[in-house]
């Protein structure tokens, strides 16, 4: 475990004796507490579920999402974070036979709406995947392909600086600009592709367990600089690692798995401040997955 | 183990030692597949040294430079002496146009078969759509020949050349590559018939490579808004480029070599010209067209030309395996390499 002060209250690392109570993982706010309620909403999710060729995955969630916080989507595996995350820029649109119904609108525009352009959608609202995927070309490429792509072409070098300054990794890359972005540690790696994300400026960052590829240290320096951009942008979260959703997240959406006639879908349980997810659970099941007893 | 009493059962020894047959066997299939692996080589080496041979005698006659150069081509009839004109350059152009004629335009419609194949068709389209294409690849060269005279060139390839003939003819420089006038068999037939002929192995080989490009450079070029056709350009076609470029070397191999097809097409005089609609030959298709009634001097001539086209198609062989490496190397050069 990366941060010892949590570690030792971390449910996969208490020994897990039937009978014996565990407790949640501590829960130290990072940020001036927001209010209850959800201001200026980037996403508003009405009633969305997801199918995958018939089969249902995702059942009918509904959330505001608020802008310039950041939004940790939790569960255990099949609980259809992922999916809810792919279906804010339409990646699910990518999956031959994914179907997605109900309402999503960004800034009040209906994403889904049929003259809405899917290309359009991704390029304000970037995504950062599970595993670093830089493409094969140089780091400044990489960062300058967006840009490129969408004809930002003025000031492409100030572009370019400032989004690797943005994603914390321009002191160590601004000698090797021109190296291949594979060459990098894993970490930077992550950070470059956070930095070709936020080049085309967008206002949102979806970020898809992030950090799950990487090693503590790395892990950190992704979360200290989350914490940078929040405000900025807004971000939504996926992860596995509950700690991490304590350590940075304003909010938390807590999914789990129900076997509904026999098909294991996804259901948006609780979704709230943080800090309340943490330490003042409303539902059951929540809190049994914060304390370990499931997931 | 917990039985141990230190006791061995009195079978051990004799049980290490293999008997009966199967202690002939690893000796045995070794041989066969040492005999196997060897017979390649000394095949090879048989093929070189006999033919080399054979046409040692012509290059001296004529005169290696004068031989690869010299486009006055005039068979002799003598069995005991040279008494013709040796110079296989009108073949030796024929070959290179026709081959190049047929990649130029083989590898765009195989690009755009992968990539249709790879992103764009609909599922179930895809298998029988890539296997339709590999099957063009069994058809033998001589029904490609017979169809190509009989049908593709006279009712399409004809007045595509008429067309180009007409309309770049004026064009200064390049003109001269489409002047009239224009005949039905011709080194742009055959490099036409060629190309539908290496379409399957560039589109085999340029789908597989598309193929493994990888989920996440694909996903990361659209979770930046990028379009189908920009993803398969900026991250498809350049991921797989590498393989592309070994895929059209293939490719070209192929055509160098292609025989029958190219005789019945490629016009078959002695004469060359600068023209793609001028009807000249090739170096397979002149072996192929005069060989039955050539006199023993002419023999080792046309042996000869085979030695040339052996070098030649090595030459090419040689430098996309180089290309292919120096690619592969750049990419991955850049990829090792890291500041101290």
């Amino acid at each position: 475990m990366v941060d010892n002060t949590q570690a030792q209250a971390a449910p996969t690392a208490a020994p897990a004796q039937t009978g014996q109570t565990n407790t949640a993982p501590e829960f130290t706010p990072r940020h001036t507490t927001v209010p209850r309620e959800v201001g200026e909403a980037v996403f508003d999710v009405e009633t969305v579920s997801v199918a995958y060729g018939g089969a249902p995955a995702l059942k009918e969630v509904s959330m505001r999402i608020p802008k310039g916080e950041i939004t940790a989507l939790i569960g255990p595996s099949g609980c259809g974070k992922s999916t809810m995350l792919r279906c804010l820029n339409r990646m699910n649109d990518l999956i031959d036979g994914a179907s997605v119904s109900g309402r999503i609108t960004y800034h009040g525009e209906d994403i889904y709406a049929e003259d809405v352009d899917p290309a359009e959608v991704r390029r304000r609202i970037g995504m950062v995947f599970q595993k670093p995927n830089p493409f094969a070309m140089s780091i400044y490429d990489n960062v300058a392909f967006g840009p490129k792509l969408h004809g930002m072409k003025s000031n492409l070098d100030d572009r370019v600086e400032k989004a690797l300054r943005g994603a914390a990794l321009w002191d160590e890359v601004k000698d090797k600009l021109n190296d291949q972005g594979h060459a990098l540690s894993g970490g930077q790696q992550q950070r470059l592709c956070i930095a070709r994300a936020i080049a085309l400026e967008p206002d949102v960052i979806l970020m898809d367990e992030p950090a799950s590829a990487l090693d503590p240290i790395s892990t950190l320096a992704i979360e200290d600089l989350m914490r940078k951009l929040r405000g900025q942008y807004s971000i939504v979260i996926v992860t596995h690692n509950m700690q991490q959703a304590a350590r940075i997240s304003d909010r938390t959406a807590f999914f789990t798995v129900d076997m509904e006639q026999g098909v294991r879908v996804g259901e948006l349980v609780e979704y709230d401040l943080t800090e309340t997810v943490f330490t003042n659970a409303s539902d059951q099941r929540t809190e049994s997955y914060i304390t370990g007893r499931f997931g | 183990m917990a039985t141990d009493t230190g006791q061995r059962p009195a079978s051990a020894p004799s049980s290490l030692r293999s008997s009966g047959p199967s202690r002939y066997a690893d000796p045995l299939f070794r041989a066969i597949a040492f005999t196997a692996g060897a017979s390649v080589l000394v095949i090879l080496g048989l093929m070189i040294g006999t033919t080399t041979r054979d046409a040692l005698p012509v290059f001296e006659y004529q005169g290696l430079v004068s031989f690869f150069t010299s486009d006055e081509w005039r068979a002799g009839f003598s069995r005991t002496e040279f008494t013709g004109e040796y110079g296989a350059f009108s073949f030796i152009y024929g070959t290179v146009v026709t081959s190049l004629l047929a990649v130029a335009v083989a590898l765009p419609l195989a690009i755009a078969v992968s990539l249709y194949i790879n992103r764009l068709a609909p599922k179930r389209l895809k298998r029988p759509l890539a296997y339709t294409v590999e099957l063009l690849a069994a058809i033998p060269s001589v029904v490609y020949g017979l169809w190509g005279l009989l049908f593709f060139a006279p009712t399409f390839i004809r007045p595509v050349m008429e067309l180009l003939n007409r309309t770049l003819e004026p064009v200064p420089i390049l003109g001269r590559l489409f002047a009239g006038p224009v005949f039905t068999t011709s080194y742009f037939t055959a490099g036409m018939v060629l190309a539908v002929m290496i379409l399957p192995i560039i589109t085999a080989i340029t789908r597989e490579v598309m193929a493994q490009v990888p989920r996440d450079q694909v996903d990361a070029a659209y979770g930046m808004g990028a379009t189908d056709f920009e993803v398969m350009t900026k991250v498809i076609i350049r991921t797989s480029f590498p393989g592309i470029v070994g895929a059209t070397m293939l490719g070209l191999g192929r055509a160098l070599g292609e025989t029958i097809a190219v005789a019945m097409l490629v016009g078959g005089s002695q004469r060359w010209g600068l023209s793609l609609f001028f009807g000249g030959d090739s170096m397979a298709g002149h072996i192929a067209n005069t060989f039955q009634d050539a006199a023993p001097e002419t023999v080792l001539a046309l042996i000869a030309v085979g030695v040339g086209l052996f070098v030649i198609t090595v030459i090419v062989n040689v430098l996309a395996r180089l290309l292919v490496w120096r690619i592969g190397r750049v990419a991955g050069d850049a990829a090792l390499r890291r500041r101290p």
